[in-house]
């Protein structure tokens, strides 16, 4: 149960942070986790990360998946809600005030400042992952593939998971 | 007050309409459920107009969080109270998160098998790949890069290298670069 309490703060916590979202917090999800109290193992928090990719609806769910991993379904709802409940109890209260400061320069200046820092948090992330996956010529490759896909075309990323995970069954990455 | 919604064709859910309208939303996408969020609010059932979508998105991205359960909560209440702000993250989150759970169990049971951790691998080279993607294209949006980019830099260098704690580098950062911003702001 203790362990179930530890996940809920520990969640709640980054969820004040979250700025560019769920996926800005992986890099300090795995630092949590892994590093710091040893939940789960580095290879089985990026396992985590793809099947969060590949399912259906929004990636802070890998949290709901670490959280099952860690301390089965009370884990898996604790982290979830952790996650989300904070600001959503922000964003109620604050929604009223909202067009009294939205313009106000100091309201611009955070989301301005907050960008750079939320493009350092996500290319931490990718780092960290492609450090995981283990940089094989076969995994670089579809990195690369995919970067230059999803940047210069419009074809859904699920076909590029698809062709991943096709690529990992027939054991090239 | 944000605006009310008060144009001729719009249309009021009340709680299930809330509930299947994001259910709808959260099992239709694979990460990026918010270009469905808006064209399920306002283009499909017109619950809102375009400048309400963005006002509201405006606070959601403000706040740090999902984007996608905070403008949940946000249409919640908006259109039915507390009620609304409970009905509309769960229809969000429910699906998926009874989807994601399955995969966990089957993880669980067949995590081990080295074809499942390959295939999972090669998942994650390309959401890895989608990352770096993400990440160039949230830099490029980034007006007075010269300015802003060795923010990001040092983000880098803090969390992937030095391994140092999220909320203190978050708080640093927020405060330098925001202080820059702001300063920037005043000399436009």
């Amino acid at each position: 149960m203790s362990l179930v309490i530890d996940l809920y703060l520990e969640f709640t916590l980054l969820a004040f942070v979250a700025f560019g979202g769920a996926t800005a917090l992986l890099p300090e999800m795995h630092r949590v986790v892994v590093e710091n109290h040893h939940w789960l193992d580095d290879a089985t928090f990026t396992h985590l990360y793809a099947i969060a990719q590949a399912a259906p609806g929004p990636n802070v769910l890998v949290v709901t998946l670490i959280g099952w991993k860690v301390a089965g379904l009370p884990g898996a709802l604790a982290a979830t809600l952790a996650m989300c409940l904070p600001m959503s109890i922000a964003i109620y209260l604050l929604y009223d005030r909202w067009e009294r400061f939205a313009g106000q320069r100091w309201q611009r200046a955070i989301q301005l400042g907050v960008a750079p820092l939320a493009v350092g948090l996500i290319f931490s992330g990718a780092a960290l992952i492609a450090q995981s996956v283990g940089l094989g010529w076969a995994a670089s490759a579809l990195v690369v593939l995919t970067v230059v896909i999803n940047l210069r075309t419009k074809l859904h990323p699920l076909w590029l998971i698809a062709l991943g995970a096709m690529l990992g069954l027939l054991e090239l990455i | 007050m944000l605006p009310e919604v008060a144009s001729d064709n719009l249309a009021k859910p009340d709680l299930k309409a809330l509930f299947f309208g994001f259910s709808s939303v959260g099992l239709s996408g694979f990460g990026g459920v918010l270009p469905f969020a808006r064209r399920m609010l306002v283009e499909e059932r017109c619950w809102m107009t375009a400048e309400e979508f963005n006002a509201q998105l405006g606070l959601c991205q403000f706040l740090p969080g999902p984007n996608v359960v905070n403008l949940a909560v946000l249409v919640g209440k908006r259109q039915c109270g507390l009620a609304g702000a409970v009905v509309a993250p769960l229809g969000l989150l429910g699906g998926p998160i009874l989807i994601v759970l399955i995969l966990g169990w089957l993880y669980d049971l067949y995590g081990n098998l080295p074809l499942a951790q390959s295939m999972l691998r090669g998942i994650a080279a390309v959401g890895c790949g989608l990352l770096f993607a993400m990440a160039w294209r949230m830099g490029m949006a980034i007006k007075e890069r010269w300015v802003f980019l060795p923010f990001t830099i040092l983000v880098v260098t803090a969390i992937a290298w030095l391994r140092w704690p999220m909320p203190l580098v978050m708080l640093a950062g927020l405060v330098l670069s925001g202080g820059v911003a702001f300063w920037r702001l005043g000399r436009r």
